[in-house]
């Protein structure tokens, strides 16, 4: 789960991280009395908003109003940006790096830190990087917050700010579930004060259950992304016009990268997990149909999947949704004959192997 | 010979009485496995296809002398599951449940090590030692004997792999799905070093997927070894910033890329195919 920004601030100040003052607002009229001055920022979940043309500076608040009006309703990337954060602009003296995600190999939380901040953290040199692993089950010790302010080089009343932060970003990182903590710039101001000056924050999809307070929240997918969680289904649209659907992520992945080699493109990745429950495959067809693929191409190996139930399935969908769309599949699994049979009868184009699939479905694209 | 999972292994089934407890359960049975004991809150003194159920770890293993355990149980519940076998005493965990929150496991993985248990998952299909005894979901019919080690972090795409190395002749000794999660009990790296170990592995097929830096670890580590390694690494035409269906498939701020990854092998000496059959014709030339 991606946060907005003014949420990001909003979780931030419950931790006691902080953070500038700030007004949301949907509608220019909605900022009467904005922070003066202020940084007007419209809120989305991409990057690059800033060359878009989706901050602007204020110093008054019908100024403040003109700009929430050029940026509200403007397309950055897939997106139109629907509000926008008026925040108070910052008097700043330094910018420094602060960030907590995880390390896959060290099985860790990793603290990372710099004293060039403000920009992108992949153009900072490495030895410009301070980098701590947390071991989880110990977590995080003051000794790790020391030797962080000293190989910051930090004067004594910036370290003791910043250590504060580190340590309740960590409470976050673990409390909230986040993938990714991060504070660039982490703004030391004029008048001595240390403050978020941006806030990112990733919180792992699977422990959704555990914060259902953050269901709601508008997320990084297409309409029919969206569509698709909400009936459960893992479905990705993609650039190309072939529509894939198959069981298991490797699979599906693989299944594009084999359509690619043989001169083709995916416009979709549906993975069907480990179902064989006609409905379900019903559904995922019914998605997969309003992408408006060219042709389909079903992979399934099923070592345990019924073979003759997703057939039924597609069967099924292909007659409700009847789209003319041609289907090629290959389907192994139990009762692989009845199934060949049924794909067969509904005119479908039955093929072996994943390779022979994939020139089969690049072929009647040309087609078509 | 084999690796982690043999003829010794008394094996627990942790959530044996939900649908995929029951199922796998039987499954796992037939192919010859010593399933000895499953667990289920509640329910103890009843049995599954004749496998005594116990209310907790501790009684299963002191009534059977279970010594490796796999997880079924819904992700909520699978740290819980898992720190009880630990503690239990077994030491080979498997770990089926998907969407465990990682935090969890980040708990889990630590510990485990600590109490020297090995861990495979989770988010994964299992270990079989072929025409031994299996503690996982995959599909029993598609395993057959013989030297070649599998390591992989996908599911149906590894059984889509066996499938063709067994037709081909080319049967195995150990598979491991490591799990397609971004936290995970044995890496792919760790695994090669098991299998280099295994005087009856002749070589290793690796199968990865884009996301983190698993299979650059893992040529590292191949560099070193005396057996061969072959690889195929899915989502070379994946878009960066879009999880690919598991949890660990992501391309974020230009890392975890499939090109990174081929190269990575490439320069390690392994031989990589570009297709997932592509991996039988490469291992026998």
């Amino acid at each position: 789960m991606k946060f907005y920004e003014y949420k990001a601030h909003e979780i931030f100040r419950k931790y006691g991280i902080p953070v500038p003052r700030g007004v949301l607002a949907a509608k220019p009229e909605d900022l009467t009395d904005p922070p003066i001055p202020c940084v007007v920022k419209a809120q989305v979940l991409v990057g690059g908003r800033g060359k878009a043309g989706g901050i602007k500076l204020a110093k008054t608040a019908e100024e403040a109003r003109a700009s929430a009006t050029a940026i509200l309703g403007m397309r950055i990337g897939p997106y139109t940006v629907r509000h926008v954060y008026a925040q108070e602009m910052l008097d700043i003296a330094q910018e420094l790096y602060l960030s907590i995600t995880i390390d896959r190999s060290a099985r860790a939380a990793l603290l990372m830190a710099s004293a060039l901040g403000g920009m992108d953290v992949e153009s900072v040199p490495q030895e410009k990087i301070v980098r701590i692993h947390i071991p989880p089950l110990v977590g995080l010790q003051p000794y790790v917050l020391r030797n962080l302010a000293k190989r910051l080089g930090l004067p004594k009343e910036v370290a003791t700010q910043v250590s504060e932060i580190a340590k309740k970003m960590y409470a976050l990182f673990r409390g909230e579930d986040a993938e990714l903590v991060e504070i660039n710039p982490l703004a030391v101001l004029k008048d001595g004060r240390v403050v978020a000056g941006d806030a990112k924050l990733v919180v792992d999809d699977n422990a959704e259950y555990r914060h259902k307070e953050y269901a709601d929240l508008p997320q990084d997918r297409t309409p029919l992304e969206e569509e698709a969680h909400d009936k459960g289904i893992t479905f990705i649209q993609l650039d190309g016009d072939i529509g894939v659907i198959a069981n298991g992520a490797g699979l599906t992945m693989a299944t594009l990268d084999v359509l690619n080699l043989k001169g083709g493109k995916g416009g979709t990745f549906l993975d069907l997990g480990g179902t064989d429950d006609p409905e379900k495959v019903k559904q995922a067809f019914e998605i997969l149909l309003k992408a408006k693929p060219s042709v389909i191409f079903l992979n399934i190996f099923g070592g345990i999947t019924k073979a003759d139930t997703v057939a039924i399935g597609v069967e099924q969908a292909l007659k409700a949704y009847g789209s003319g769309v041609p289907v090629v599949a290959r389907i192994k699994g139990v009762n692989e004959a009845r199934a060949k049979e049924i794909l067969a009868d509904a005119g479908m184009h039955s093929v072996e192997t994943m390779e022979e699939g994939a020139e089969m479905a690049v072929k009647l694209r040309g087609g078509a | 010979m084999s690796v982690l999972l043999d003829a010794g292994t008394r094996l627990m089934v942790q959530g044996v009485t939900g649908h995929q407890g029951m199922f796998h359960t039987k499954a796992m049975l037939d192919y010859g496995t010593k399933v000895v004991a499953g667990t289920s809150p509640g329910k103890g003194g009843t049995d599954v296809h004749g496998v005594p159920v116990f209310d907790s770890c501790q009684e299963a293993a002191d009534a059977t002398g279970a010594n490796a355990s796999i997880i079924f149980v819904p992700a909520p519940f699978a740290k819980d599951a898992a720190i009880e076998a630990i503690e239990a005493g077994v030491k080979l965990l498997v770990i089926i449940t998907e969407r465990i929150p990682f935090h969890d496991t980040l708990d889990v993985m630590p510990y485990a090590r600590a109490k020297g248990v090995a861990v495979i998952g989770p988010n994964c299909p299992g270990i079989i030692t072929a025409g031994v005894a299996k503690a996982g979901i995959m599909p029993n019919h598609i395993f057959k004997p013989g030297p070649y080690g599998v390591v992989s972090r996908s599911g149906t795409l590894t059984y889509e792999i066996v499938d063709a190395m067994t037709k081909a002749g080319l049967g195995q000794t150990t598979c491991i799905g490591i799990g397609g999660d971004p936290i995970i009990g044995t890496s792919m790296a760790e695994a090669l070093e098991r299998f280099d170990r295994d005087p009856e592995t002749k070589a290793v097929v690796l199968v990865g997927e884009i996301g983190g830096t698993a299979e650059e670890e893992a040529a590292a580590r191949a560099k070193h070894m005396r057996k061969p390694v072959y690889a195929y690494v899915a989502g070379r035409t994946a878009p960066p910033g879009k999880r690919m269906g598991h949890a660990g498939a992501i391309i974020s701020q230009g890392m975890g890329t499939a090109e990174s990854k081929v190269k990575a092998f490439a320069d390690a000496g392994v031989a990589v195919a570009r297709y997932p059959r592509e991996i039988s014709e490469l291992v026998r030339t």
